[in-house]
């Protein structure tokens, strides 16, 4: 069977805060008007709605989708939330693409939502919530332990150091100087300032993290045929994939992201992508945590195992590198709220492919791009392949 | 429209008021298996993609879908949750196939609301925080300010909505899976207490546990795998507005959007004369007749009398909630839907047991989300292809 | 995008906006209660805690025993029925020394949560649990560790029946 083809036409993001005045529906209003506006459509226009938001006990709203709708332009339409946690903002690459690629629907607006500021008195707690209720939140895990558990399983099995992870921090801070809706761009931030911040869970530190936001990100998606009468430059959906490991999280192997190589496996199949490190020209990986660049690079198969720290060292995932790797500033840098900046990873691939990304461009013409996000018990991994070229 | 999509397995467990001897795994895990015994399908080899329908706050989890994979089999495939009815989830499904990417998709919905111990209060989370919710007004009241506005506009009694309750519980005594049967006469519903005036409290679904998993698969698929495929004709959904202040009151009108859709897939330019039975939400009694209005099933205002003549009953011209409906199998949260779909499917293939209707070829299953929202879905499911003549 | 959008909404608030009604807000506490169920698998688990055994169960198909027992292999998704006790001893598969409770509150004294691969087990198999009476400094991956129970009379079928894992030797 033949496949119809998808393309993102227009994007549109809020800037990420710490605290937003607005309401969870306002700022999914703005990011979905930016959006529309930025491809010349209206909501008459848009047949169906593809929302993501992160945990309902953020806002305390349940049902959280239900409650977006409006504020996503989904009066009177249909509108569907897909939900894998924090790879949730990626996975409405995949989510968008079947809409349109099923023949349902020509336009979708995608809109990812997130405002973490409404939780009393830190977003932190909702973590809790998280864990299996009877074997783990007895003992009252924080949600920075399973990071640390893995960053140090990631560090022993490889020999890697945390003056290497630091890298990434600065790399991605350094990056989102140059992104306008940024929260936490610092151009002179150093490996020392990193080394140096307030230890949470050893060995993460204060400066390995990124923050809890408030933002919100939205994409159009359109079908081929009606991509080029609404731009002269769609940027084409070549792959998706994604994946999702057992729950049972204490009983694997934390040092290699397997979902997400099988999620880009997935994906790298439907784009004809054979030569990864060669055919994707920019890269977007999760970031929540400085590590993660670094494990996910070598669970998409970008880096050998253990090795991505050393690509971080000489520069090739600089923005001027040979591969750039979060040229946005990713969650490190611009913020983190977490549905809106897995989506915000889509819409610069779509900005760094249509040379829009302004002082943030990655130098030479890239065809390609990759996003990724990662979520659940460090379980899930989301691929979106976008580029240039029309998928044959 | 050709007709690339088949459910071609079905498998449940429950439903029961209370399910103490299983955890939610369990639950899911027997319904699985039945489902992937029934398709002939291996869920480790022969499943291409996963999809999950739940709540967070019906599961005291946040990011619930954590927790689904294993057991439906689903471990390091394409798995992912949608938070809608099961629908919602069906139609991610159908999406999935019509890419041409996936062959067999699996689609599972649950219910554990026996563990839920403040399920009003979670209901009451779904309304806005900043304008509705300081009333501290039960969420029920929702449904009663609709149910007052509809029974004003459609001319519907209560006599009729009790009618609707005496027929779905009794509808549920010949369905074995079903949690509430009861030979019950309209005279008891009228007078059980108000709970929220117009609705009493026999007008209201009770709760039930289970778990339903859905295998669909392609045409060609479905055609190798299956004796008796389900063809997924038309699937549709919508919503109105979140907000209480900006909506229509009296008419579903969710449910009149997500049937257009539905129907214009599956090229049903009639619907009275083209859906033999239907599944309907039934979640409060008056939502049953308000549903059928909003499907085109009948003319405004005439699903109150058809239903106190007998038309939907099991033996009438349009027989509505056969399986007895939310009212009585119980109301299953996320796999409300998906229980619609079971029965219909069930119909379709001649496996209703005693509750069989006669010479079926198309049916019809909807959903609602509950209080306080206006989002529904519909699906209509042939057991050939093209309708009768084909 | 940045060249030709000016400026971007979102309006940021300081605490101060907030603590001096600059912007209004609604509070509300949530009252989220739950009973789950915890089935035939994690009943035994539970069962078994309070005795004073970690229970173990173990897939015939792929050969392979895991911990926390489950009904059914997430691997060939064969039904599981042989539950095992394990020794209460392990090895630290990987920790942390976390200086935040869940709720973000600074403490002084570490917690030190672990995953801990129990022997008995295919490998990786563990479970998470906290690590207690050893210097938060000489904690180390492939470190031994044994269970210390909450005394018998004390315990009440939860995961919090084992008050921590410490090292077999004085580390």
């Amino acid at each position: 069977m033949s496949m119809r083809r998808v393309a993102v036409v227009g994007a549109g993001m809020t800037r990420f805060v710490r605290r937003a005045m607005e309401t969870p529906k306002e700022l999914a209003w703005h990011a979905s008007r930016m959006a529309l506006d930025s491809c010349g459509l209206t909501l008459n226009d848009v047949g169906g709605v593809c929302i993501g938001s992160a945990p309902d006990a953020f806002d305390g709203v349940h049902m959280k989708g239900e409650y977006l709708s409006d504020g996503s332009g989904a009066w009177g339409k249909p509108v569907m939330r897909s939900y894998v946690g924090g790879g949730t903002g990626v996975f409405l690459g995949p989510h968008g693409w079947y809409h349109v690629a099923s023949g349902l629907f020509d336009v979708v607006l995608v809109v990812a939502e997130e405002k973490m500021s409404s939780f009393y008195p830190h977003a932190q707690a909702a973590f809790l919530t998280i864990f299996d209720h009877t074997t783990e939140r007895p003992l009252e895990p924080n949600l920075l332990w399973i990071f640390a558990l893995e960053m140090n399983r990631y560090m022993q099995t490889y020999g890697i150091s945390k003056r290497d992870i630091a890298q990434v921090a600065v790399k991605n801070k350094r990056n989102a100087a140059d992104h306008p809706c940024a929260m936490l761009g610092e151009a002179n931030i150093t490996v020392e300032d990193v080394l140096n911040s307030e230890v949470l869970a050893w060995p993460v530190q204060r400066l390995d993290v990124s923050p809890v936001s408030d933002g919100a990100v939205a994409i159009v998606m359109a079908a081929e045929g009606v991509a080029e009468r609404i731009t002269d430059r769609p940027v084409w959906v070549q792959g998706v994939g994604w994946n999702l490991d057992t729950a049972y999280w204490t009983n694997r192997d934390l040092a290699y992201p397997e979902y997400v190589e099988r999620a880009a496996r997935m994906a790298y199949e439907m784009a004809g992508v054979r030569e990864p490190r060669k055919e994707i020209h920019v890269v977007e990986p999760y970031d929540p945590f400085d590590y993660k660049e670094l494990h996910h690079l070598e669970g998409l198969l970008l880096a050998d195992r253990g090795k991505a720290p050393e690509l971080t060292a000489q520069g090739v995932t600089a923005r001027n590198g040979a591969m750039p790797v979060c040229p946005s500033g990713g969650l490190l840098g611009v913020g983190n709220p977490i549905t809106a900046a897995g989506l915000m990873k889509v819409a610069e691939l779509f900005w760094q492919l249509r040379g829009e990304a302004g002082a943030r461009q990655v130098p030479g013409t890239p065809e390609r791009g990759l996003a990724q996000a990662w979520g659940d018990l460090m379980q899930v991994g989301t691929v979106t392949i976008l580029g240039t070229q029309r998928p044959s | 429209m050709t007709h690339p999509v088949a459910i071609i397995g079905v498998g449940w467990s429950g439903f029961r008021p209370v399910t103490p001897d299983v955890s939610y795994k369990e639950l899911i895990y027997e319904a699985a298996v039945r489902a992937y015994a029934d398709a002939g399908v291996d869920p480790r080899r022969d499943v291409d993609s996963f999809v999950t329908v739940s709540e967070d706050f019906h599961e005291g989890t946040s990011i619930f879908d954590e927790y689904v994979p294993d057991q439906i089999g689903g471990a390091q495939r394409p798995v992912h949750t949608i938070t809608g009815d099961g629908l919602h989830g069906l139609a991610a499904a159908v999406m999935q196939i019509l890419t041409g990417r996936f062959r067999v998709v699996v689609v599972e919905g649950h219910s554990k609301a026996s563990n839920i111990l403040t399920l009003p209060h979670i209901t009451a989370y779904a309304l806005d925080p900043i304008l509705n919710r300081p009333l501290q007004v039960n969420p029920l009241a929702v449904a009663a300010l609709e149910a007052c506005r509809y029974m004003h506009e459609s001319g519907a009694t209560r006599e009729q909505c009790g009618a609707v309750v005496t027929k779905n519980r009794r509808n549920a005594l010949r369905n074995p899976a079903a949690a509430y049967g009861a030979d019950l006469r309209t005279e008891d519903v009228l007078a059980s207490e108000v709970v929220a005036s117009p609705l009493a409290r026999l007008e209201i679904s009770d709760h039930a546990d289970g778990a339903i998993v859905i295998v669909l698969a392609d045409a060609e698929t479905a055609r190798r795998l299956s004796p008796h495929p389900a063809w997924i004709r038309g699937i549709g959904w919508a919503n109105d507005s979140p907000s209480l202040e900006s909506r229509c009151w009296a008419r579903a009108v969710y449910a009149e959007r997500a049937a257009a859709m539905a129907y214009k897939m599956a090229g049903i330019g009639n619907p009275v004369e083209e859906i033999q039975f239907a599944e309907v939400d039934d979640t409060y009694a008056y939502k049953e007749l308000q549903h059928l209005e909003a499907l085109g099933l009948c003319a405004q205002g005439r699903a109150g009398p058809l239903t106190r003549e007998g038309a939907t009953a099991p033996d009438g011209c349009l027989p509505v909630n056969v399986s007895g409906g939310s009212l009585g199998v119980g109301h299953l949260l996320e796999a409300s839907g998906l229980a619609r779909v079971l029965e219909v499917v069930l119909q379709l293939r001649g496996h209703a047991g005693s509750r069989q209707l006669g010479d079926v070829y198309t049916g019809l299953a909807q959903s609602w989300r509950g209080v306080p929202t206006t989002s529904g879905a519909v699906a209509v499911l042939s057991n050939q292809l093209g309708g009768r003549e084909s | 995008m940045t060249q030709r959008i000016a400026s971007y909404p979102g309006t940021a608030l300081s605490e101060e906006d907030i603590e001096r009604g600059h912007v209004l807000s609604v509070h509300d506490q949530l009252r989220a209660d739950y009973a789950w169920d915890a089935g035939l698998a994690i009943g035994l688990y539970l069962d078994g805690l309070k005795a004073g055994v970690i229970l173990g169960v173990r897939c015939r198909r792929c050969d392979r025993t895991v911990v926390p027992p489950r009904a059914f292999c997430e691997q060939c998704f064969a039904p599981m029925d042989a539950f095992v006790p394990l020794a209460d001893v392990g090895i630290v598969n990987t920790f942390s020394l976390c200086y935040v409770t869940w709720d973000v509150k600074r403490i002084v004294e570490p917690l030190i949560p672990a995953v801990i691969d129990l022997d008995g087990t295919s490998p990786p198999a563990g479970i998470m649990h906290l690590l207690g009476g050893v210097v938060p400094d000489r904690v180390h991956i492939g470190m031994r560790v044994r269970a210390v129970w909450k005394p018998a009379r004390a315990r009440q079928g939860a995961i919090t029946d084992i008050r921590y894992f410490k090292p077999l030797r004085r580390g």
